[in-house]
């Protein structure tokens, strides 16, 4: 659904996004991480055909982001969601909806259908006719969601779409996302939240003016350390260092009465070891696996640790 | 270049309904009109009494520069609301989600032109239905005939006042991209009605008459002047240049 390759963007001497290439399939949840200045939202811009690209190339849908006669069709089946919501706070939330429904050209009686079907599923129903400056972040925040779903479009970019939620607010927000998830819809998801990117995203893409890393959540978490499985011993012996180290392939490390395992294929390896282990008589208690976490991978990556 | 009109007025008729809730804005586009329209007559009518002379023909020529009040008044109540409406909207962060519509930034432009340009001429067209009544009720006994309406006035409510309330709007659009804040904008866009107000005073003290040929005259300067900042305005207002150049 949405093809980028290449993708770069220059502000005078500012390289702000270089050579980007990824793809989001129909239907999937991606993930956007990076620092502030990383270009995720330039990115989006362009995508969006709110900016112009410098050099590169990418399509929503058969759609030529570079094309000026293919914006206009792509503004039409994408909805976008601002780090800021910019809602017309003196007016309703029906007529906040109202408006971008009639800039979408959404005819009268399919307009008052999906108002009513957006503000009922956000909660919002019973104050529709409440200026939306009145309304908490939070109810800003599923406003700007509703008014970007209100033409019913089939890709929708999201930036920050959670920051300064409280947890319930932001919950509710993934929620919704998750809904559309199941509706089929593409979503583009900027954040600088991990554990949102972790819960929501099918795949997730770190950017720090460069694309440096892509790839599902367990992908990346494994990218940097590869698998570990950590397993704790009643006591510790050399013999039983001696007898891991035999079997596992990767390195072993000890940490007080644990063993830190380094294994390539667990699923297989873990019962070896656990054997090498019982023959020279050690006691296990738990055996854990042990991974980086997003968070290990993200600041790795960004920071170049 | 193809526009869709329908998508204009719906920007303009979004900016009408915000305007309607900000009462400084409705008071000021109601009040200015009226102010002119009853005030003139009032300055006439006390000032004849209080000097004890009859009000004649010779009060003609200042009639004519009273009228101009209506061009001033155009000139200075557009900006106002089009400061709330492009750099307003600039501070509250609602343009990004407008110009991720499919609308052309040429039509959001229009929409914001309209909303602009139509409320305070319309005001200023009525307050001059009232003004006209008022001073030729006042002025007709002594002039023997009614002095409105006359084809100066015309020019002025029908020509200028429209070229002058454009001029405005378009500056505003311009000030707008270099502004942080709405009052900023005013505050620049506020001095539009110095030229104005210096036509006013040299007809006053005679230096112009305010006759038709010399405001056809200054409507081809404005629709010069309107065209020049046309092209700049349509320059500022593109999305490009709103999410990335306009502070």
């Amino acid at each position: 659904m949405i093809d980028v390759e290449g993708l770069t963007r220059k502000f005078d001497d500012l390289l702000a996004v270089d050579q980007v290439t990824l793809s989001v399939d129909e239907g999937e949840v991606f993930g956007f991480l990076g620092p502030n200045g990383a270009g995720k939202t330039t990115t989006v811009r362009m995508l969006c055909c709110l900016i112009s690209k410098t050099s590169g190339a990418a399509r929503i849908g058969e759609y030529d982001i570079g094309s000026a006669s293919d914006q206009p069709r792509i503004r039409r089946m994408i909805g976008l969601v601002p780090d800021n919501v910019g809602l017309y706070e003196e007016l309703s939330a029906y007529k906040n909806l109202d408006y971008y429904g009639r800039y979408y050209k959404v005819d009268e009686t399919k307009r008052r259908e999906r108002i009513e079907y957006f503000l009922k599923l956000l909660g919002l129903w019973e104050k529709r006719d409440v200026a939306a400056g009145a309304f908490s972040k939070g109810m800003k925040q599923k406003l700007s969601i509703a008014r970007a779903l209100i033409h019913d479009p089939q890709v929708l970019f999201l930036d920050e779409p959670t920051a300064n939620l409280d947890p319930e607010a932001s919950k509710t927000v993934r929620d919704f996302i998750l809904d559309l998830k199941r509706e089929k819809k593409t979503i583009f998801l900027n954040t600088h939240n991990l554990d949102e990117a972790q819960k929501i995203c099918d795949r997730i893409g770190i950017l720090n003016t460069k694309l440096v890393a892509l790839g599902t959540p367990t992908e990346l978490e494994r990218s940097i350390s590869g698998r570990k499985t950590v397993i704790q011993l009643e006591a510790i012996s050399q013999a039983i260092v001696s007898a891991v180290k035999r079997v596992a392939a990767g390195a072993v490390e000890t940490e007080g009465n644990k063993l830190i395992i380094g294994v390539n294929d667990p699923e297989k390896q873990n019962p070896d070891i656990i054997d090498a282990i019982s023959t020279v008589g050690g006691r296990i208690q738990f055996v854990t696996a042990l991974s980086s976490t997003l968070e290990d991978v993200y600041l790795k990556l960004v920071r170049g640790q | 270049m193809e526009l869709d009109l329908q998508n204009a007025w719906s920007v303009a008729s979004k900016d009408f309904a915000i305007f309607r809730k900000r009462k400084g804005i409705v008071i000021t586009t109601i009040a200015l009109p009226l102010g002119i329209a009853l005030g003139f007559p009032g300055i006439v009518v006390t000032l004849s009494q209080y000097a004890g002379t009859p009000i004649d023909a010779s009060l003609a020529p200042f009639l004519n520069a009273f009228s101009f009040w209506f061009v001033i008044g155009a000139a200075s109540l557009p900006s106002g609301i089009a400061s709330y409406s492009i750099a307003g909207e600039k501070i509250q962060k609602s343009l990004e989600p407008l110009l991720a519509t499919p609308m052309k930034d040429s039509e959001i432009l229009l929409g914001k032109t309209i909303a602009s340009f139509l409320p305070p001429i319309a005001s200023m067209w009525a307050g001059s239905v009232v003004y006209m009544i008022i001073m030729d009720l006042v002025t007709r006994p002594g002039f023997g005939y009614l002095y409105y309406p006359n084809w100066s006035f015309g020019v002025m409510l029908l020509l200028l006042a429209p070229l002058a309330s454009i001029l405005a709007i378009e500056l505003t659009v311009i000030v707008s991209a270099r502004a942080n804040d709405v009052r900023t904008v005013q505050q620049f866009t506020g001095v539009m009605f110095f030229p104005f107000l210096v036509i006013y005073l040299m007809t006053e003290i005679g230096v112009i008459v305010l006759n038709t040929a010399n405001l056809l005259i200054m409507s081809g300067i404005f629709l010069a002047i309107d065209l020049f900042l046309f092209y700049l305005s349509t320059a500022t207002f593109k999305r490009e240049e709103i999410l990335t150049k306009w502070k």
